[in-house]
């Protein structure tokens, strides 16, 4: 017994009370959320199993810039798309949405409970259109209830989505279409201005030819109520104190610093710099995404049974180790994904129970050269370590090959379409590593307590090893 | 001891009976269709719908409603037993076109559940092939290339790189080819996932092959004056156990996958199973005695070779 051996034994027995904490199901404090310094966002720091679009019902939808004419895209384009996206995907008040670029023209959105995923592909798609609409007399108003985040018909746009899914305030007249003065394309700039008081306010000004419609319109109109609508939601319901002849105005509101900030950016980058084209979608139901949870973890707990069962009635003695370290394989294995965390899907869970097969292989390896060196007459002592010792070779070897596998599937699963090939690599070669420690390190470790203690009867450990 | 790199023929014969009907397969549908088996909407672009009714529903009802609203290329299959569910296939259906029909098709058979919806661009379907077809390239590569690397203190160290590969392209063949037979049978998609079985045997395939060259490895300085096919032979029966037990391990994690692990994963285990079956067998019957055969230059093993061992034998 050494005092390296007693070292590692400490430590897995540590790791393996850390891992029995974290994969509990219990509440954890907070500051082990806030050691998962790398995942981001800060949100995201939590100790939960994420299951992927196929486990929980979802929709993904990969949208792909069409350019209209020769228009070329730039990286500029893309992310003023993707910031327009991900503020729309935020209006769907789907909980933890995903929005990515991808590529050099395309961009990822992944929508969590949302199954039947139509209304959301439209509202994404919208181009994004800014609108001056006319609601009436201030004074005299027939639609007291216009207001910030209200859904409302124009007759610029003839779409008739379902409120509740979008603004989350229903259209208060939906018989009624209400007219546009004009649209986001006379408007040339728009920013965030503080008065004296610090007060947030903002400042746009229209191109030439719509500051001569705005002029005469606001001239007729003074005292009357115009909405500021993007894609049929009103930002802003403003009176007109003035008319306005320059095509210089502001709009002020009862906002904050940070809303002003969005509404002006909301203006200026109102209309999609790119029209966008739904070119992938998935929709799974939460049904079958819970069938499948159910389903796998069935398979998973029988299969690992079965090998655990295994292992003991092959090799009895060393069957237990190995066994033992089965069971930890498992327990480390969901430990890393809650910490990192791995979104877990289908073939995921495919790829975790695969590596199982790998991870009892090197204890078989190294049982089976045990017993051929035992065979030739060797000590158990002699027999024992060569076991580990040249059995390592081939573990190490077979092992990486898997790895080389599953590095080229992950490069290939960044594809679109293909996202199911990266979960199943990385959980397979997460286990791959995994196995080396628990199958090699773990096992030899609680091995040597046995056979390498001090008086222990060589010829029954002989028969412990041979088995037959 | 066994005399497998002795008797190869047998074993070269057995694998060559055995990955012609696949090829065959492979080679009709290709003549036939286009592609050496049925490819799915991952590839070929196009959607996939499946739905949940309230009753049973028959799927020439539910096509009959595709084909009345302008999709007369649907083809409709009845997912599970019961009868309750049933998938769509048809060319990709924009958003608009979809509503379309769930109008259509509740109106017909009353409550309807949008199970789930998949629909890929014939352009992504394009790249997903592509990127399959590199994948493949890639991971045989990378895999020759790490063996020499591996093997590089044994002799003739690329000859274990290639003759490993060709195990492996034995391996890949006749499950191609059995997937192929099923594509024909019962009507089997190569999807992303399945692509994602064909390269998980790939790895299975290489790293069985790697135990069984290991122990060659070990042995070949051990045994110095006795023919390569008495040392292969020897290294088969010292490692045939511990293929036989990992095999079986292998075995049973994919049995319960089969058999409990829900429908949408069926065909994926079932190729992995296929797949690392032939592995484990190309690994003992296949590789080793290619290293043999590579060696005495003879695919078949001549007499002299037979009389040298027994020779050494005796």
């Amino acid at each position: 017994m050494r005092t390296s051996d007693k070292v590692l034994l400490v430590f897995i027995i540590l790791l393996t009370l850390f891992a029995i904490w974290v994969v509990l199901p219990i509440g954890h404090p907070d500051w082990v959320k806030q050691a998962l310094v790398w995942q981001q966002p800060p949100e995201y720091r939590d100790l939960k199993i994420r299951e992927g679009l196929d486990l929980q019902g979802g929709t993904q939808i990969l949208l792909q810039a069409q350019p209209v004419g020769d228009q070329k895209i730039t990286p500029t384009d893309m992310n003023t798309a993707k910031a327009i996206v991900e503020r729309r995907v935020n209006g769907l008040g789907v909980t933890e949405p995903l929005v990515q670029l991808q590529g050099a023209n395309r961009i990822i959105v992944e929508l969590p409970g949302i199954d039947n995923g139509d209304q959301a592909v439209q509202t994404l798609k919208s181009t994004g259109q800014l609108e001056f609409v006319e609601i009436g007399s201030s004074t005299n108003s027939a639609f007291p209830n216009i207001q910030d985040g209200v859904y409302v018909r124009t007759s610029n746009t003839d779409r008739v989505p379902d409120p509740a899914t979008l603004g989350k305030i229903a259209n208060p007249y939906p018989d009624q279409v209400f007219k546009t003065i004009m649209t986001g394309r006379d408007l040339q700039t728009a920013a965030t201005q503080l008065d004296q008081y610090g007060a947030p306010y903002i400042s746009f000004e229209l191109t030439d030819a719509g500051a001569k419609i705005f002029g005469a319109y606001t001239a007729q109109h003074v005292g009357d109520t115009l909405a500021i609508v993007l894609d049929n939601v009103v930002l802003s319901a403003p009176n007109i104190r003035s008319a306005i002849p320059d095509g210089k105005g502001i709009i002020e509101g009862k906002f904050t610093r940070e809303e002003a900030d969005s509404l002006s950016i909301q203006m200026r980058y109102g209309a999609l710099p790119v029209p966008l084209e739904v070119v992938n979608r998935r929709s799974i139901g939460a049904t079958l995404g819970a069938d499948s949870v159910h389903k796998s973890i069935t398979a998973g707990i029988i299969g690992l049974f079965t090998v655990l069962v295994f292992m003991i009635a092959m090799y009895r003695v060393p069957g237990v180790f190995a066994a033992v370290a089965l069971i930890l394989y498992a327990l480390y294995n969901m430990m890393i994904y809650k910490l990192v965390p791995v979104t877990l899907t289908l073939p995921g869970i495919a790829g975790f129970l695969l590596s199982i097969g790998m991870a009892v292989d090197a204890n078989i390896l190294i049982f089976e050269r045990m017993k051929e060196e035992l065979r030739w007459g060797r000590s158990v002592q002699l027999a024992f370590n060569a076991g580990f010792h040249r059995a390592w070779p081939s573990i190490r070897d077979s092992n990486l090959s898997t790895i080389i596998t599953c590095l080229i599937l992950v490069m290939f699963g960044r594809n679109f379409g293909a996202q199911a090939v990266m979960g199943f690599a990385l959980t397979l070669a997460l286990g791959v590593l995994i196995s080396m420690f628990t199958a090699v390190v773990v096992t030899r470790t609680f091995m040597r307590f046995l056979f390498l203690r001090q008086g222990a009867n060589e010829e029954r450990e002989k028969q412990w090893l041979l088995q037959n | 001891m066994f005399h497998i790199a002795e008797n190869r023929r047998w074993y070269f014969l057995l694998s060559t009976v055995l990955i012609i009907p696949g090829l065959i397969a492979m080679i009709y549908s290709l003549i036939a269709f286009g592609a050496p088996f049925k490819m799915g909407i991952d590839f070929t672009g196009g959607s996939l719908w499946e739905l949940g009714f309230t009753r049973q529903v028959q799927p020439a009802e539910l096509r009959a409603v595709f084909v009345e609203n302008g999709y007369p290329e649907t083809l409709v299959t009845t997912v599970g037993a019961g009868g309750m569910a049933l998938e769509a296939r048809l060319k990709e259906l924009s958003e608009a076109d979809r509503t379309k029909l769930l109008v259509a098709l509740k109106a017909k058979f009353g409550d309807v559940t949008d199970v789930q919806f998949l629909a890929v661009g014939p352009t992504i379907g394009r790249e997903v092939t592509q990127a399959a077809a590199l994948a493949i390239i890639a991971a045989s590569l990378a895999i020759l290339v790490f063996l020499v690397i591996a093997f590089r203190n044994a002799p003739h160290a690329f000859r274990f790189g290639v003759t490993a590969i060709v195990a492996m392209l034995h391996d890949l063949l006749l499950t191609l080819g059995i997937f192929s037979i099923c594509s024909l049978l019962f009507g089997w998609e190569a999807d992303a996932l399945f692509l994602t079985a064909i390269l998980t045997v790939i790895g299975f395939s290489v790293q069985d092959t790697i135990v069984v060259y290991d122990r060659i490895r070990e042995n070949l300085p051990k045994y110095r004056g006795e023919p390569l096919t008495m040392v292969v032979d020897r290294s088969l029966t010292e490692t045939v156990n511990r293929s036989l037990a990992i095999h079986l391990t292998a075995l049973f994690v994919m049995s319960a996958l089969l058999i409990f692990g829900g429908q949408t994963i069926k065909p994926f285990v079932a190729v992995l199973l296929v797949g690392v079956t032939t592995g484990t067998y190309s690994s003992i019957f296949n590789a080793a005695p290619l290293l043999v055969a590579w060696d005495e230059r003879s695919l078949l093993g001549s007499r002299t070779s037979k009389t040298q061992t027994q020779t050494q034998a005796a």
